[in-house]
């Protein structure tokens, strides 16, 4: 019988496909606990998890703590705010404070790229739950959305899965790629130049295309990343209007990838930038699954690093 | 007090003498160097078998923190490390606090490293005033105070007019210039190399060319200006492309690299260890080989260190927000001497990037045993293996990504004007 | 030590014991009305798919089926121990005023009926729930008390027994380790 044997989830590159298929079956069955009418099962009374949000998600955040809550556990939402990051106290410090309140899963996003590895080694004795770290990675995503391409497929493996936009700055492109390519599946990506990292297809099962017609020709699956604004719109790329035309995702190009392909998106969306609302509310869309996939996954999660200790 | 050095092993590119050979110091000056000499009555007599005696080490590009930052290091820790890593002068950068724009601060530095340092230090004055890239600052009064070059080292001087007029009035000053040459527009938000690395583990990077483009225009200020330029701490193969080129054309360039640009690739930030953190930040494995390609075919004069001690609280912290930069003082030379092992220098072409081309370019009457010149003499221990750890060092900081490597080669002992001021085998200096 | 291992009960005995436990089931409970069975994954939902056959047989009528997974309700669960997937639990309907009849393979410290009972509750408030076992071999920590046994069977604490299913989940014996 396989078990999961990790204190911290902090990034699917450092789980098996064994580990990601424990956690997907575990996730089946957590969603049978979400369709009851008593949502709540006994398993992590008595646990404390805190949910540690340097960046603003209700979505994510909001997700973890019904997850938390439907196992049981005692569940505390901290969001440093950006004047009491700025008045010095480090994260280390942080979290010796929280470590006071005895938590035994902190859930944390964070702006930095590889901070949870840092606040894993300062408390040896607590799990960590990345819920999201810089331009990293974002595993409940990356799981989440590996359910719901399973629940329509009923695999993981030989499917063709593009994924298009800003891949540089993407956490859900990075734990897509792992997740998916260790899964058996075949990944390809597009987005203007701007915003393809160095090395990309040397990811894994990954093939970089140069334009979204080549990406999505043929796929099984299209999974549209956020465009923002304040981010991509100043070097990246000229304007919202001009990325949509070439990067956008409409009927039309849609017609290219495979006849009832999966369309997805992490959200929040851009309605008329990244997707059409045709696509986004058409038939071919798996948005709101993804959002129901999302609670599943994340009771999964804590489940498992709950339990075991690491080899 | 004298002193009488026998038996070692000299090597002194300068006067092309590679033998064994004893040398004879009478107060602070190398009075004799030849076969069989007899020590003066009363001379401190130290057995040099086995080691090699060389001109004494200078590290041109350090940071001794010292004012304003004292809690990293100070220059009498500083000088301590540097003389156990057997430098016994070190150039050291201005973005101190205050900064070194004025005789005042460069007197401040000088006074106390002569009356409490355990080497020579020479300070390196700003290019701009206060360091803040707007105009020149006064090179004049800061090489009468002791500057032995100009740098606004830690930032780049991004006006590239400013820059040719800073290389035409040092020129008429005779002040060298040591360019950090980096574009920040293309550095951005970057925290380490741009490469697979960077893209596998998210963090945002640096590409080469931001190094590249900045040695090009330098050097080509350099050659319109007809003034000589020192580049800093050269880390891509680009820009060792660059420095050959100009050198072959006769512009008067002269680079320096760090060791860690020679062994480490951004494989290190692996983990987001923030030891492996500096700027310019780790390569990739083509620029470590063409920088060790630079190193062999002279396009790079110099070994330098960028010491850059850094307190824990500034390393041990979320990887973005690290400071930039490692000591390197106490393992230079063991890591340096892993090239002549590897076959890229001979061991006197090592000696000429460690002592002699650093004197050179910055100007100073040492890095030779001549008669006559002042006894700062390197004794090596090339056999020596050690363990580098943190328990071990002199200086104040412990930014390092070489702690638990096995070191080849060690200081025997460092002796600075006649004076031995640091011996493996006593206690240092304190 | 020395290993042994002695079949206590073999494939007739095992079918001979549920049938008996069917009529039983359908004698207490005056035929089929409001019945559900439900076993604890996953041996006892084997057996419960059995039971459901052979009262089929009986009583011409199927009762409703369904399976329990008790990972989430142990209380025994700790970090000692590192997480295996949680199995899905199915029941096909709303317990609420039901007669449930659980059922086990091995009734041993009684914990697993406790952690059962549990994740029944939060499927409805049953009539009752009635405990049907094959082996039940002592050692109870807990006052729980099988209604229906195939086998009462004296064990000492350092032997295991086990209730030994073929690929396509029949009952193929039982089995005593020592």
């Amino acid at each position: 019988m396989p078990e999961f044997k990790h204190k911290d989830i902090i990034a699917l590159r450092d789980l098996t496909r064994g580990d990601m298929e424990l956690l997907l079956k575990t996730a089946e069955s957590m969603r049978e606990i979400n369709s009851r009418e008593i949502k709540k099962v006994p398993t992590l009374r008595g646990k404390t998890i805190i949910n540690l949000f340097y960046e603003s998600s209700t979505r994510t955040r909001t997700s973890f703590e019904i997850a938390g809550k439907r196992l049981s556990a005692d569940t505390v939402n901290i969001t440093p705010s950006s004047s009491s990051a700025t008045k010095g106290e480090t994260l280390a410090d942080t979290a010796l404070n929280l470590l006071a309140m005895k938590p035994d899963i902190i859930v944390m996003r964070h702006s930095v790229s590889g901070s949870h590895y840092f606040l894993s080694k300062k408390l040896p004795n607590c799990s960590i739950i990345n819920a999201g770290d810089g331009t990293h990675e974002h595993p409940s995503q990356g799981l989440l959305d590996m359910l719901t391409i399973r629940d329509h497929f009923g695999r993981l493996d030989s499917l063709k899965v593009a994924i298009i936009g800003d891949i540089t700055h993407s956490r859900v492109a990075r734990s897509n790629i792992q997740g998916l390519t260790k899964m058996g599946s075949e990944v390809f990506l597009a987005g203007p130049p701007t915003m393809m990292p160095p090395g990309a297809a040397k990811l894994g099962n990954v093939t970089v295309c140069k334009n979204i017609k080549e990406a999505i020709a043929d796929a099984d699956v299209v999974m549209m990343l956020r465009i923002q604004q304040e981010r991509q719109g100043k070097t990246l790329m000229p304007n919202a209007r001009e990325y949509s035309r070439y990067f956008g995702l409409n009927p039309e190009n849609l017609k290219l990838a495979r006849p009832g392909a999966m369309v997805m998106h992490p959200g929040p969306i851009n309605r008329g930038v990244e997707m059409s609302s045709y696509v986004v509310d058409g038939a071919q869309s798996h948005i709101l699954r993804q959002v129901e996939n999302g609670v599943a996954v994340r009771m999964s999660m804590l489940y498992h690093v709950c339990g075991g200790e690491i080899e | 007090m004298n002193l009488f050095i026998r038996g070692g092993r000299v090597v002194d590119p300068g006067q092309n003498i590679d033998e064994i050979l004893d040398i004879r110091i009478e107060n602070g000056v190398i009075t004799e160097t030849g076969k069989n000499l007899e020590p003066l009555s009363g001379s401190e007599v130290i057995d040099a078998a086995g080691k090699y005696a060389v001109p004494g080490l200078i590290d041109m590009h350090v940071h001794l923190r010292d004012p304003g930052f004292e809690y990293k290091e100070d220059i009498i820790t500083g000088s301590l490390a540097a003389a156990r890593g057997g430098f016994t002068s070190v150039a050291c950068m201005p973005n101190t606090n205050p900064v070194i724009d004025n005789k005042a601060v460069a007197g401040y530095i000088t006074n106390k490293a002569k009356s409490h340092g355990f080497c020579n230090v020479y300070p390196v004055g700003c290019i701009t005033h206060g360091m803040g890239g707007e105009r020149l600052s006064e090179m004049g009064e800061l090489k009468e105070a002791g500057c032995v070059a100009v740098s606004d080292d830690g930032k780049p001087v991004k006006n590239a007019e400013l820059m040719r007029r800073a290389l035409e009035y040092a020129k008429g000053i005779g002040i060298p210039v040591i360019a950090h040459s980096e574009d920040i527009s293309l550095v951005g938000e970057g925290v380490m190399n741009e490469g697979f690395t960077s893209t596998e583990i998210g963090l945002k990077g640096i590409p080469r060319v931001a190094e590249e483009i900045a040695v090009a225009r330098d050097v080509m200020l350099a050659e319109y200006t007809q003034s000589p330029i020192h580049i800093a701490h050269l880390s891509t193969g680009g820009g060792v492309r660059i420095i050959r080129e100009a050198k072959a054309r006769g512009v008067k360039v002269t680079a320096e690299t760090a060791p860690h640009y020679f062994i480490l690739t951004d494989d290190a930030v692996r983990g987001y260890n923030t030891n492996a953190k500096m700027n310019p930040p780790l390569r990739e494995a083509c620029d470590v080989e063409a920088v060790r390609e630079g190193l062999r075919d002279g396009t790079i004069d110099c070994i330098a260190t960028d010491h850059a001690p850094h307190h824990l609280d500034e390393k041990d912290i979320e990887f973005d927000a690290a400071l930039n930069g490692i000591i390197g003082l106490e393992s230079s030379l063991p890591l340096s001497l892993a090239l002549v092992d590897d076959g890229i220098l001979t061991f006197n072409q090592l000696i000429e990037k460690m002592s002699c081309n650093p004197a050179r370019i910055l100007g100073l009457d040492r890095g030779t045993l001549k008669r006559g010149a002042i006894a700062d003499i390197t004794l090596i221990d090339t056999l020596a293996e050690w363990v580098f750890e943190t328990g071990q060092l002199a200086s104040k900081s412990m930014n390092s990504p070489f702690f638990g490597c096995k070191m080849k080669g060690a200081a025997f002992a460092t002796i600075l004007g006649g004076r031995v001021v640091y011996r493996i085998d006593r206690l240092a200096g304190k | 030590m020395t290993y042994s291992k002695t079949v206590i009960l073999d494939e007739a005995g095992i079918k001979r014991a549920l049938t008996r436990i069917s009529h039983e089931i359908l004698e207490r409970n005056k035929g089929l009305e409001n019945i559900v069975l439900i076993g604890i994954r996953s041996g006892g939902a084997y057996l419960a798919a059995e039971l459901a056959k052979l009262i089929e047989i009986i009583e011409g009528e199927n009762a409703p089926c369904g399976t329990v997974d008790i990972t989430l309700y142990r209380d025994d669960y700790s970090g000692a121990m590192p997480h295996q997937a949680v199995g899905k639990t199915e029941i096909p309907l709303s317990l609420e005023g039901k007669k449930v009849v659980l059922v086990d393979d091995v009734l041993f410290t009684g914990r697993t009926i406790r952690a059962a009972m549990d994740a029944l509750m939060d499927h409805g408030r049953p009539e009752c729930i009635q405990l049907a076992v094959l082996i039940d071999r002592g050692h109870r920590e807990l006052p729980i008390r099988a209604d229906f046994v195939g086998r009462n069977v004296p064990t000492s604490l350092k032997e295991n027994v086990e209730v030994v299913f073929d690929s396509s989940h029949h009952p193929q014996e039982v089995i005593l380790e020592k």
